[in-house]
Order: structure tokens, then C-alpha cells, then sequence
């Protein structure tokens, strides 16, 4: 079943001086279960498609329909609300609250979808487990390195167990043995929760890790390999 | 939760929030002292003049305060002083002989206000017997007079000197009466203590040729604020269109004009210092909002609805402003009761100095409830129109300009 199914996207910046055409009539099907990384040159255009593809952002033209559902003509507060409930979000760095610790974090969005306290104790426990942070779980952000910052904050997109994860350039701050350890981690959600992430990078070696490389150039796909 | 992540943003900044209470505290300190000292200083006034002096209600013939002669008295009528007492609020109808007459002694002579009591009622009103300084007090029939300090001190006269006072009686009457000094009082009042003669009302009613006349009553009531409602209900009971009930606002009107051009000049010094510190509270709520563009956007991206994260912000306001007013009104609110309890009096020169301009030498202060929720009130309404600026950033927030611009 597909999850992500996008349409004749494209998206140009008119802010700028000179318009900038980000993405270029790209469609795009990402089905459950996917380990699929998008890949690319610098400017070409993979932040602009999974912001669009994350509902943070609205295509110029084109349409997103995720799980069955376009978001393309949503109304924003509805749209937060179906980001609450469908999509898990890493970004590049930052990603936890501040002032909460490691295990409010996870459970932060079990929260805002009204989880009963006892189902999220017991999912944020089992995650920090299979992350290796549990003895982190009252460790502010600040209080941990970037590649444990980095788990924390693939834990919370799992918590709630949404449609698909979409993550930017999860390990661009990251040394190697992070870089490597988290993508080991989101491997093995992958398997073994049948978690479908979405992922951009330049770093080769996670590129050996997906199972599928959506290669953009110039906002177009230039390839889209499947591999075991 | 959204208590939780509120409390915690504010300690983030543990020095600038500690500031911006503190600040608010001092306004509040300031507001309420500088008000405190104010209203008591109106208080006071109303008080030497109203409570011991007018009464905080007058009735008397019409047109007595205006022009204020013995030809404009009212007859004593005892039916009328029981229909008065028996006025929910009313304790007590002090009976009066109120008029002017030349004071002299030797070869000293002052105006002076020659006050026909009943000497009990008049204790009551305005507690006399704690104001004699020297001699007796004043019996119903006694032909003698109390005579102020400040115009014994002028006359020089003291307790078995004989005063001469010399008026216009009732209808042109000429008086004059020779009456030995019985006891001296002490007024805080300067003006009441350079010209007060008190006299009982019998023989006052002889000096002036107006038996079986009185110039006013004033009534000793309950409670201040209970003033509109008896001088209404007094009213409705008798002939308005020979006696009339005054308050004392009415009663005063010069004393209720100075208080407000005073309290203007208060209200501006107010505004000046709440001015001040709102900005100083918009700097505080503006830098939290600012450097959270970033975690806003993540916060909105990964599903939280904007309206939570300004209830969140708004209680950060709230609370930081709440602590501010708390504390700066448990600070005030104890100092302000011990000087209300206890007023600073200025001794030695100053003192005199600031009396020999007619007025008491003393700073007084007031523990009105008002003071202070006025205070909250304006710190609150102030934190609620700053609210507006994070309620709006956070309304326009953008999710992908707000994480790439920070
Ligand atoms: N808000 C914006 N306003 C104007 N131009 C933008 C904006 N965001 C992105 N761009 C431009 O759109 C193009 C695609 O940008 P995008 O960030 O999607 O690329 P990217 O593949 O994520 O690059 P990188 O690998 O450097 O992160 C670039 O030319 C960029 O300069
Ligand atoms: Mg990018």
C-alpha cells in the first residue's frame, strides 16, 4: 500500500530575486515499509520535497496525497493535526524540546495525541531500549551528545507509530561511528517494526544503507534504484 | 503539561527572568507605596475634616453651608434628632451652634469659631476628650469654653483666664460674652487648632440669641462608605424644602477638588513608572519569543497546535507577571500596614515648617484593598497586551521559514 503519493510536484521560490525552481514536475510513490533514501547535489532540491512531502510546506503545483489522504488543499490547523497523527519528523539537528528531558521528549507527542500514561511509559522504555539511551531518559538535550540527541529524536517520530518517518539529513552533524550506529538503529526499526523512513543524505555510506536511492538533480529524479 | 513546559522556559533564562519578576516587584513596591502614601494623605484629610470636624453628613436649613450665619439656622427639634438616630447607619446626631466671633484677650484678638456642643454627642463625633491637653472637659451647663492650642498659644491665655468673644447674634443681635478657659485641646489639624473655641450649647445658644436654634446637625455613622445611602434615606424622611442632608463630598467640595487635581498628578506618575516597565517586560517577552522561531517550527512540524504553544508562552507571561505582583504586594502590603498603624510624624523644624503651611506635619498612609488589586490590575492588563505579540508571531508562524531563518 503506498503512503506517500505525489503528483506533478513542483515548487518554485518566488521570494528571491530570481525565482528558483526547486522541484520540477517530480511525482513520487513511497510505499509502507520503505528504507528509501533521497539523494543529490546540494541545491538540488531534497530538503524542498520532503518539507513538501511532509506537509510543511505547499507545492506551487502538483498534489501529496499521504495515506489515502490529499493534504495539498488542507486547512493548517487540520494539517498540524494529521502531522500529529500520520507523519514522524527528524530533522538535521535541534529536533528535542529543550527543557524536556530525553524521556518527556519521547513521549511528547504521545502526549499531544492523548496516549494513556501507562502505554506511553511502556513504548518510551521499550524505545530508549532499542536506542541504548536508557539510562539517558532524565538527561536534558543539552546533557547528551548529537548522535544520542539524534536517537532520542528518531524515538519520539516512532513513539506514536505513524504512517512513515521523514527524516533531512538525519546524520549530516554526526561523526561516523554515530552516523553509523543510527542508521544501524533505523535499519532495524525498519525490520522489526516495519517502520517506513524516508530519508535525504549525501553521505555515501548511508546511501549503502537504504534499500531504495531516489536520486534528484535540478528538482527532477534522475534515477530510482531498488536494491537488496 | 503546558504548565510544565511554561515553568520550565522560564527558569531556561534563570537571570533575565529573575530580572523582569524583580522588576515588576519593584513597580509594584513603588506603585502601591506611592499610592498608599497618597490616598492616606486623602484619607487623613477627609478624616481631620469630615470625621472630626463636619461629620461625614450634615443636616441643616437649606442654604446654611452656603452662606454660613446664625439667621440660617433651623429650629431644635427633638423629634427631628430622633428620626435621624433611628436611620439605619446613623449612631449618633451631634447638635451644633456653628458660627464665627472675634476671640480676645488682653490686647490680642483673633477670628476665631465658636462651637455651640453637647458636650457627650460631640465627644462622640469628634473625640474631644482626647484632645484636651490641659484642664476639664466641657458639662452641659458649665458657662466656660475649650479653647484650641494654637489660639491659646496666639492669645496667650491659659486654663482661669477669662476669653471675651464678640459676634452677631440671631437677626442682628449683638453678643459678647466674657467666659473663663476650662481646658485646652490639641487639633492635628492646624487650621482647626489656630481657631477652635467650643463652647456647650446651651450657653452658645444664649451668646448668639437663638434659644431653641441650632445651625446643623452632624451625624456620626457607621461606616464612611455607607455615606450616600443614609444622607438618601435622611432625605426621603424630611422637609427638603427646608433642611437639607449634605455628605460630605458635598459638604467639602474644595477639599474633593484637591484631592483630585492631586490625584491626577498621581495617576501620571503611575502611568510614567508602568510605561517603563513595560517596556522592559516587552524586551523580556520578546527575546523569549524570538530565539524559539527555530523550536516553534519544530514544535508545529511535529504536530503541536499553535494555540497550545501560545497557551504555553501566555502562561510564561502570566506567571512571571503573577510573581512580580505577588511579591511586590507581600513586600508593600506588611510595610504598609505598620505605617498606616503607625505614622511617620516629622519633629523639630521641618515639622513646623510644613505646618505653618497648613498642613500636617505627617506622612499618613492607606491600606485600601484597592491600592493593591489596581496594581495587579495594571500589570495584568499590560502582560495581556504584550501577550498579543507572541500570540501573533506565533499565528504567522511557518513551520520551514521559522527553522531556516533561526
Ligand atoms: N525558502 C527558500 N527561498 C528561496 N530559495 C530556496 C528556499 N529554500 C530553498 N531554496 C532554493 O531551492 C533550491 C533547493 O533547495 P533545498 O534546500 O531543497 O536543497 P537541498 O537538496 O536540501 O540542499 P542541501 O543538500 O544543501 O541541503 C536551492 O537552490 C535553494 O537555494
Ligand atoms: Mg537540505
Amino acid at each position: 500500500m503506498s503512503v506517500i503519493l505525489a503528483k506533478n510536484l513542483t515548487k518554485i521560490y518566488q521570494e528571491t530575486a530570481v525565482p528558483v525552481k526547486a522541484l520540477n514536475n517530480l511525482s513520487l510513490e513511497v510505499t509502507e515499509g520503505e528504507f528509501t533514501a533521497v539523494v543529490g547535489p546540494s541545491g538540488c532540491g531534497k530538503t524542498t520535497l520532503l518539507n513538501v512531502l511532509g506537509g510543511l510546506d505547499s507545492p506551487t503545483e502538483g498534489t501529496v496525497e499521504l495515506a489515502g489522504t490529499d493534504i495539498t488543499q488542507m486547512k493548517e490547523s487540520k494539517l498540524i493535526d494529521f502531522r500529529l497523527r500520520n507523519i514522524g519528523f527528524v530533522f538535521q539537528a535541534y529536533n528535542l524540546i529543550p527543557v524536556l528531558t530525553t524521556l518527556e521528549n519521547i513521549e511528547f507527542i504521545m502526549l499531544l495525541q492523548k496516549v494513556d500514561k501507562a502505554t506511553r511509559n511502556k513504548r518510551s522504555l521499550e524505545l530508549m531500549r532499542e536506542m541504548g539511551i536508557e539510562d539517558k531518559a532524565s538527561k536534558r538535550p543539552s546533557q547528551l551528545s548529537g548522535g544520542q540527541q539524534q536517537r532520542v529524536a528518531v524515538a519520539r517520530a516512532l513513539a506514536s507509530k505513524p504512517k512513515f518517518i521523514l527524516a533531512d539529513e538525519p546524520t549530516a552533524n554526526l561523526d561516523s561511528v554515530s552516523t553509523a550506529n543510527l542508521l544501524d538503529i533505523m535499519a532495524k526499526l525498519n525490520r522489526e517494526e516495519k517502520a517506513t523512513f524516508v530519508f535525504s543524505t549525501h553521505d555515501q555510506r548511508v546511501i549503502d544503507k537504504a534499500r531504495r536511492v531516489v536520486t534528484l538533480e535540478d528538482g527532477a529524479i534522475v534515477s530510482d534504484e531498488i536494491r537488496q | 503539561m503546558y504548565l510544565k513546559l511554561a515553568w520550565r522556559n522560564i527558569w531556561r533564562n534563570k537571570r533575565r527572568s529573575i530580572i523582569t519578576i524583580v522588576s515588576i516587584t519593584f513597580a509594584v513596591l513603588l506603585a502601591c507605596t506611592m499610592r498608599s502614601m497618597q490616598l492616606g494623605s486623602y484619607e487623613r484629610m477627609i478624616e481631620n475634616s469630615a470625621r472630626f470636624f463636619t461629620g461625614y453628613i450634615q443636616v441643616h436649613q437649606n442654604g446654611f453651608w452656603d452662606d454660613r450665619m446664625v439667621d440660617n439656622s433651623m429650629s431644635e427639634d427633638a423629634e427631628l434628632i430622633q428620626l435621624i438616630e433611628q436611620t439605619e447607619g446613623v449612631e449618633v446626631a451631634v447638635p451644633r451652634v456653628e458660627s464665627f466671633a472675634l476671640a480676645s484677650y488682653g490686647m490680642k484678638t483673633k477670628g476665631a469659631m465658636v462651637l455651640g456642643i453637647d458636650p457627650e454627642k460631640e465627644d462622640q463625633l469628634t473625640l474631644v476628650k482626647s484632645k484636651m491637653i490641659e484642664g476639664e472637659y466641657l458639662k452641659p451647663d458649665d458657662k466656660a469654653v475649650l479653647v484650641a492650642e494654637g489660639l491659646a498659644e496666639y492669645l496667650k491665655v491659659g486654663i482661669g483666664d477669662s476669653l471675651v468673644l464678640i459676634s452677631q447674634g440671631y437677626h442682628g443681635a449683638n453678643s459678647a460674652g466674657i467666659y473663663p478657659i476650662k481646658g485646652i485641646m490639641k487639633f492635628n489639624g492646624p487650621i482647626q487648632n489656630d481657631q477652635t473655641v467650643y463652647i456647650p450649647l446651651a450657653e452658645s445658644q444664649w451668646f448668639y440669641a437663638m434659644e431653641g436654634r441650632l445651625t446643623s446637625i452632624a451625624l456620626v455613622i457607621d461606616k464612611a462608605k455607607h455615606v450616600d445611602r443614609i444622607v438618601t434615606s435622611i432625605s426621603n424622611e424630611v422637609d427638603t424644602a427646608q433642611l437639607e442632608v449634605m455628605g460630605w463630598e458635598e459638604l467639602m467640595p474644595e477639599i474633593v477638588q484637591g484631592i483630585e487635581v492631586d490625584d491626577v498628578s498621581g495617576r501620571i506618575m503611575l502611568w510614567i513608572l508602568y510605561a517603563v516597565i513595560g517596556f522592559g517586560m516587552f524586551g523580556t517577552f520578546l527575546m523569549m519569543t524570538a530565539e524559539r522561531m527555530y523550536e516553534f517550527g519544530v514544535m508545529v512540524s511535529i504536530g503541536m497546535r499553535k494555540w497550545a504553544m501560545q497557551v504555553v508562552i501566555i502562561l510564561e507571561m502570566g506567571i512571571m507577571s503573577a510573581f512580580g505582583v505577588i511579591a511586590g504586594i507581600l513586600i508593600s502590603l506588611p510595610a504598609l500596614i505598620y505605617f498606616y498603624n503607625n505614622p511617620v510624624f516629622f519633629g523639630g523644624e521641618m515639622g513646623q515648617t510644613i505646618e505653618s503651611f497648613g498642613y500636617e506635619a505627617a506622612y499618613f498612609f492607606s491600606v485600601d484593598a484597592v491600592i493593591f488589586y489596581n496594581q495587579a490590575w495594571a500589570i495584568f492588563i499590560m502582560a495581556t497586551i504584550l501577550g498579543f505579540y507572541p500570540i501573533y508571531v506565533i499565528r504567522k508562524l511557518k513551520p520551514v521559514s521559522a527553522m531556516r531563518e533561526a
